[in-house]
């Protein structure tokens, strides 16, 4: 029993902290943010050498073939540096190509996705169905889909999208088809571009090998990916608010010394660290203990997604009307953390998952 | 990382399980005093198989477990649902410190009856003026002969009833600032200094007594780390209570999350159905069974950073805090889900098999041991650095 990261998993996190601070200085985030596409090639291409976007693509297909909790250690990076990237929509792409691609499909993909020489993103929400993810009535006619999906990360910078459709069925539509348009939403989350997808007819490449089993545990590798960001996300809020608590001062001392400030702080580090512990487990589950792996990511995404909001809204209260401003940084991290406890079914949904999971 | 026992660690686990299952003693009995025999009795089995202290060291009849393989047994002893031992202060807070601080004579004194049961310990820290601040505590310790003679009222004081031995804390130096004129003493509680008088509690029972000391006496080779040097000693005994319970505790809310499940099973919701299929309940159970899963986990990691650092940290305050939300959390939904049945306590009202008693227990979790808000202090500072509130 060792609950420790391992030399090789720290060493990545090491990494991941320095570059990523490196790369994406606050000014860095700020102008992503204003910026259309949202990323440089030279940011990606960086990304790609170190084979992010391959880290969890098995080495015959052309990535590092490393596990979930490689994975969940970069994603708490990319939320702490609150990184403005399309890697988690590509890494998306990759797991449901890895799961339900057949041969053909996989080595048509994954290994230029693996290099970082082409993006993917994943496409699950209906315009009309509720905020379940797996709710789609997408319409297939022929091999041709015809629907709208809504919140789609990074398509536009994607060359392809995974679309889910009834029945749990995916299929990879390619971003330049006739038949699909793309079209930009203003995000609630400036640091990650989200589009509608309309989809007329559109030629679809339906994944064939996967089957629902597959499909499932990629998916709570994604949610478990998207927890974990919210880790980094909700740490780094915790840490300017301590800052801040240290330095400002009202009534002639410091506002961390009084306890509606400092006790606020402890509260959003039992958050953080308790989201961080369920998304090592679930991330752990996931390469080495199948059987509660499903029900260990609903639980850290139930969980990150409640706990990410909270602490970003604590840190914003401890900050007063700085906190408000657009000129402060704590606005994007409050809402990184928001849109993603949204992503890929919120807290309430993977409660009920956990609950249907425990036999209730 | 790795999150699975090696095969030594399934080894230990396996064989004590066997043992507890072979061995198990069967219910408690409801009477008071009786019910304390039979967990003495409880103890002593455990102990003669050389199941008590196993963390402690060979030499003063422990094994030398490891920590792991304490934690393992915390979590066994509760997973088999066995009675509390007699001597949990003793075994928990009471050996750990005269281990830290005692002397060789009085680790070879004291350790083996702890671990046998034969001397029961309790805590004598809290006073009628003194709780959270426990520093500001009055209770005096003057000079006399070869010994001390101590005079002053503590409170709270659980199993003084049984108890032989207490860990006391008391002022040698009034002049000294407050921190360091303080000492701990083991005080014999069969002398006529000492009164103990029983204190019934929101449960009905009375688990914890006032403790009045009038000329108590206790000689000069019962302090525990020297004069003066209490304050230190009292700190370890807190922080063994807040880290080694921690894993009994989160298998105890994992049980009782079992339970609850089958009592929102059992129980009618509205519209004819069972309270399990009520939405609500279920977001309920669900968010305690991932809070329940936070508590194991944090408990791991605490250990596993323990075990490469070394000393437990002031993180066990923050597993203690969490620990009574949500076990408070937990008996109040079950009151939700008995519905006008909580109005009724069930038979003798007292023991596990009862929500009320249980919800009612619960309040003190976030009392005892530091409450939640001394304990949000010690990790504002501690741990995040703040300033120290004023
Ligand atoms: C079931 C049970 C068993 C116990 N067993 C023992 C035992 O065996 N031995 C022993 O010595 N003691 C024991 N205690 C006592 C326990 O340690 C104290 O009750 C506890 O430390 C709180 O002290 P108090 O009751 O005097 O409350 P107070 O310290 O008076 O606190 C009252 C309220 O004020 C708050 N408060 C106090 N100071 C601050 C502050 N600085 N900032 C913010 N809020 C503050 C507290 O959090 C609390 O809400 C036991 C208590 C219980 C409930």
């Amino acid at each position: 029993m060792n609950f420790q990261l391992s030399d090789d998993q720290r060493a990545i996190k090491r990494t991941a902290r320095d570059l990523l601070a490196s790369r994406y200085r606050p000014e860095t985030v700020r102008e992503l943010a204003d910026d259309e596409r949202g990323f440089t090639d030279e940011q990606w291409l960086e990304l790609a050498e170190l084979g992010w976007p391959g880290v969890i693509v098995p080495e015959a297909d052309g990535g590092l073939g490393l596990g979930a909790i490689e994975l969940v250690v970069i994603q708490e990076e990319i939320g702490y540096a609150l990184a403005p990237t399309p890697l988690l929509s590509t890494v998306s792409a990759a797991l449901l190509l890895v799961a339900a691609g057949d041969q053909e499909q996989r080595s048509r993909w994954l290994p230029s996705l693996a290099a970082g020489e082409t993006r993917g993103t994943v496409a699950v929400w209906d315009e009309r169905s509720g905020w379940a993810p797996d709710g789609s009535e997408l319409e297939s006619v022929d091999g041709r889909l015809t629907g709208t999906k809504v919140a789609v990360a990074d398509a536009a910078s994607a060359e392809f999208v995974i679309v889910a459709g009834a029945d749990a069925r995916h299929s990879l539509v390619r971003s330049d088809d006739p038949g699909a348009e793309i079209a930009p939403e203003r995000s609630l989350d400036p640091t990650r571009k989200f589009y509608t997808v309309k989809l007329s007819g559109a030629c679809a490449d339906q994944l064939r090998a996967g089957d629902g089993e597959r499909i499932t545990r990629a998916y709570a590798t994604i949610v478990t990916a998207v927890a974990a960001e919210n880790v980094g996300v909700a740490q780094r809020a915790l840490e300017m608010a301590v800052a801040h608590a240290k330095d400002r001062k009202q009534f002639g001392r410091a506002i961390g010394s009084y306890q509606a400030v400092s006790h606020r702080c402890a509260q959003m580090l039992l958050e953080v660290e308790g989201a961080r512990s369920l998304c090592y487990w679930a991330g752990w589950a996931l390469d080495h203990d199948p059987a509660v792996a499903v029900r260990a990511a609903s639980m850290a995404k139930a969980y990150a997604s409640d706990a990410g909001f909270r602490v970003t809204a604590a840190a914003l209260q401890v900050h007063g009307g700085i906190g408000f401003t657009w000129e402060h940084d704590l606005h994007f991290f409050l809402k990184r953390a928001k849109a993603n406890g949204h992503a890929f079914g919120d807290g309430r949904w993977h409660r009920d998952r956990v609950a249907e999971l425990s036999g209730i | 990382m790795d999150l699975t026992l090696s095969p030594s660690e399934q080894a230990f686990r396996d064989e004590l399980r066997a043992w507890l299952e072979a061995n198990h003693p069967g219910a408690l009995p409801r009477e008071e005093q009786g019910s304390f025999e039979f967990r003495r009795a409880w103890q002593r089995r455990l102990h003669d198989a050389g199941w008590a202290g196993i963390s402690w060291p060979e030499r003063y009849g422990g094994r030398g477990a490891s920590l792991i393989e304490q934690a393992i047994f915390n979590e066994e002893i509760v997973r088999a649902r066995t009675p509390q031992l007699a001597n949990v202060l003793g075994l928990a807070m009471g050996g750990p410190t005269v281990i830290a601080h005692g002397t060789e004579e009085q680790r070879q004194r004291y350790l083996p009856p702890i671990l046998s049961a034969d001397e029961i310990w309790c805590q004598g820290f809290s006073e009628p003026e003194s709780g959270s601040d426990l520093a500001s505590l009055k209770t005096r310790a003057t000079r006399s002969g070869d010994g001390w003679v101590i005079t002053g009222q503590k409170v709270w004081t659980t199993y003084a009833q049984h108890a032989k031995w207490c860990m006391l804390l008391a002022r040698t130096n009034p002049d000294a600032p407050r921190h360091q004129g303080l000492s701990y003493f083991l005080m014999d509680m069969e002398q006529e200094g000492v009164q103990v008088r029983p204190l019934r509690q929101i449960t009905g029972e009375a688990e914890f007594n006032e403790l009045f000391l009038e000329q108590a006496r206790v000689p000069e080779s019962n302090i525990i780390g020297g004069e003066g040097n209490g304050w230190a000693v009292a700190i370890t005994t807190l922080m063994h209570e807040r880290a080694t319970l921690a894993f009994g505790l989160q298998v105890s809310v994992q049980i009782a999350l079992q339970e609850l499940v089958e009592h929102a099973e059992r129980s009618p919701g509205s519209n004819g159905r069972a309270a399990a299929a009520d939405p609500l309940v279920r977001q309920r159970l669900a968010q305690l069974m991932i809070e329940a899963e936070v508590l194991r986990l944090n408990a791991y990691r605490g250990l596993s950073a323990t075990m490469q650092g070394g000393v437990p940290g002031p993180e066990g305050s923050l597993a203690k805090w969490h620990w009574s939300e949500v076990n408070q959390a937990l008996t109040e939904l079950a009151m939700d889900i008995s519905g006008v049945r909580a109005l009724a306590i069930e038979g003798d009202g007292v023991g596990d098999n009862n929500w009320t008693y249980r919800f009612l227990r619960a309040r003190a979790n976030s009392i005892e041991g530091g409450t939640t808000e001394i304990l949000k202090n010690i990790v504002a500072e501690r741990v995040l650095g703040l300033p120290r509130m004023r």
